[in-house]
């Protein structure tokens, strides 16, 4: 069985078919090569394949392209621009938080949709009080970062990255480029992007 | 995967219908796990019938105190709503202690009711299991794996064990489960809504074909209770419960125990509602006496399988320590009428999920 998709893929608008079973990160890679989200495990276990749809942090790897049907997807690859890299991106790269760098793009992906989260005011499982604002130390950092597997073990240089990419998007309200627009219309409490 | 048609219900109402009418069509939630069985050929349905945009996701206070929770409303929508994390700890703890930040984004309340035990022989299609393919046998019987598996409630057809965090904690809070089928409505308590093994391991609740949740229900909090879940896993994060527990504690001006819910959640085919350990709790107040009783109490019916025997002490460790806390602990705030333009605010959030 098949479907038109549509499907707006950092920042283009695509229209694709798909055979009903083919998943939003298959679509994407072998589709519309958006080849930024990767397959690992493919059950929704390692976070590779981790994307920004409608603006909240999935596995892309466990919705079916189908039922994705006007959504805005934002891949690794379209969070920044050619020089001027997200600054979550700058963080993983200031901080070598990476080493093979399969898991990467999602690891950015999920720290963006993260730190959104937190932004918000969301608890996590680390928060002690989960009526209380939760403050992104790094227990918070690790927990909530926990979806998001990293077989070289990098994990130390990864809370790094996103405790100095926390502290620059708490300390800098200025930031109009439009990499972190994308992110930042797209609030995980609150945005009205039809889905 | 077999081909499958897919299609996107309008309403409740729609949905229920085209599921009624297809005995191999099945509700689409957020697919974390049904989308994850048809990969792995635990589930191969021809039809699938989206019930994401349906209408079905904010969260409202019920006159009374209560709240009503959507069947659409996602993980973590619900876990970090205001009048959850404020009135119903154990509700939004439970929920952040599982799965990940992505999955909760996409799991639906009415989903994680709905999703299966991860028994390892469950989801290998290889192996024989009398829940995925009746009449098999049971390979967890047999071992070696069970870490995961029941102590509690389990048939000589299946040890399966249910992996909500979510209902364990929906059990102690008394919820309630609002049903659209072919026939009408109906209401299940969360406490009834999932069934033991016996000699049909195959189904999981007592729902029938073309029933779908549309909404889980929380009473009012008791004015001094105080709540939590605890979860004990092999990984700090990340990880299947190996035991859990919520319970609700509710003390008297004098100290003593008014009322007292615990369910217990890695134990068994169901959130497990340890009715005996809050018989041994009631009469006094929850001293060490009293608390010991109540943890000795709730696994006294245990039968263990080689390899997870272990569980039987966790789970009187972990109610134990649970209990000392909420004892010592001070009460939430009660419950207040809602502020009209609060729960406008509140209805909006969940939308467009």
């Amino acid at each position: 069985m098949e479907a038109d998709v549509t499907l707006r893929v950092d920042g283009t608008t695509r229209v694709v078919r798909v055979d009903t079973r083919t998943t939003l990160l298959d679509a994407l890679r072998e589709k519309l090569d958006a080849t930024a989200p990767k397959k690992g495990c493919d059950h929704g276990q390692c976070g590779a394949c981790t994307v920004l749809l409608n603006g909240r942090r999935v596995n892309a790897c466990l919705t079916f392209a189908v039922a994705q049907d006007g959504a805005e997807v934002v891949t690794a690859a379209g969070l920044g621009a050619d020089g001027a890299p997200h600054r979550v991106q700058r963080a993983f790269l200031d901080n070598d938080g990476f080493q093979c760098g399969y898991c990467t793009p999602g690891q950015v992906c999920s720290a963006v949709g993260m730190l959104e989260e937190a932004a918000a005011g969301w608890p996590s499982a680390a928060t002690g009080d989960v009526a209380a604002e939760p403050v992104l130390d790094d227990a918070e950092i690790r927990e909530r970062m926990s979806g998001n597997l990293c077989r070289c073990g990098a994990y130390v240089n990864i809370v790094a990255a996103v405790r100095e990419a926390a502290a620059d998007s708490a300390g800098n309200t200025g930031n109009t480029d439009s990499a972190d627009s994308v992110t930042s219309e797209a609030a995980p409490a609150g945005g009205a992007e039809v889905r | 995967m077999i081909p499958f048609d897919y299609q996107r219900a309008e309403d409740a109402a729609g949905a229920v219908a085209a599921v009624a009418a297809d005995p191999d069509a099945r509700f689409l939630g957020g697919g974390t796990n049904l989308v994850d069985h048809m990969k792995l050929g635990v589930a191969a349905p021809h039809r699938l019938v989206d019930v994401t945009r349906i209408g079905l996701d904010d969260v409202a206070e019920l006159p009374g105190g209560g709240v009503r929770i959507g069947a659409g409303v996602r993980n973590s929508d619900l876990a970090a709503h205001p009048l959850v994390r404020g009135r119903y700890p154990a509700l939004s703890r439970a929920l952040l202690s599982g799965a990940s930040g992505q999955l909760r984004n996409a799991a639906t309340t009415g989903g994680n009711l709905m999703q299966r035990t991860r028994c390892v022989y469950f989801e290998d299609v290889t192996t024989p299991c009398n829940k995925r393919a009746p009449g098999t046998g049971c390979s967890a019987l047999e071992g070696p794996f069970t870490r995961y598996h029941a102590i509690l409630g389990a048939s000589e057809h299946c040890a399966a064990t249910h992996p909500s965090d979510m209902a364990v904690a929906l059990n102690a809070l008394d919820a309630e489960v609002r049903v659209l089928g072919p026939g009408g409505e109906r209401t299940i308590p969360l406490d009834e809504f999932h069934r033991l093994p016996g000699d049909a391991p195959d189904r999981d609740t007592v729902l029938e074909h073309g029933e779908l949740i549309t909404a889980v229900e929380l009473p009012a909090p008791a004015g001094a209770a105080r709540s939590t879940y605890r979860k004990v896993r092999d990984r700090a994060s990340y990880a299947f419960a190996l035991v859990s527990v919520a319970a609700v504690l509710d003390l008297d001006g004098g100290g003593a125990v008014r009322d007292v819910r615990i369910a217990l959640g890695g134990v068994a085919h169901k959130p497990w509602r340890a009715r005996a350990a809050e018989d041994a709790l009631r009469g006094g107040a929850p001293g060490e006496e009293r608390i010991a009783a109540a943890a000795t109490a709730a696994v006294a019916a245990a039968r263990p399988l080689p390899g997870n025997a272990f569980k039987v002490d966790l789970v009187r460790a972990t109610l134990g320590s649970v209990l000392r806390e909420l004892a010592a602990g001070p009460a939430q705030e009660p419950a207040e009428p809602a502020d009209p333009a609060d729960s406008t605010e509140n209805a909006v959030e969940g939308e467009g999920r």
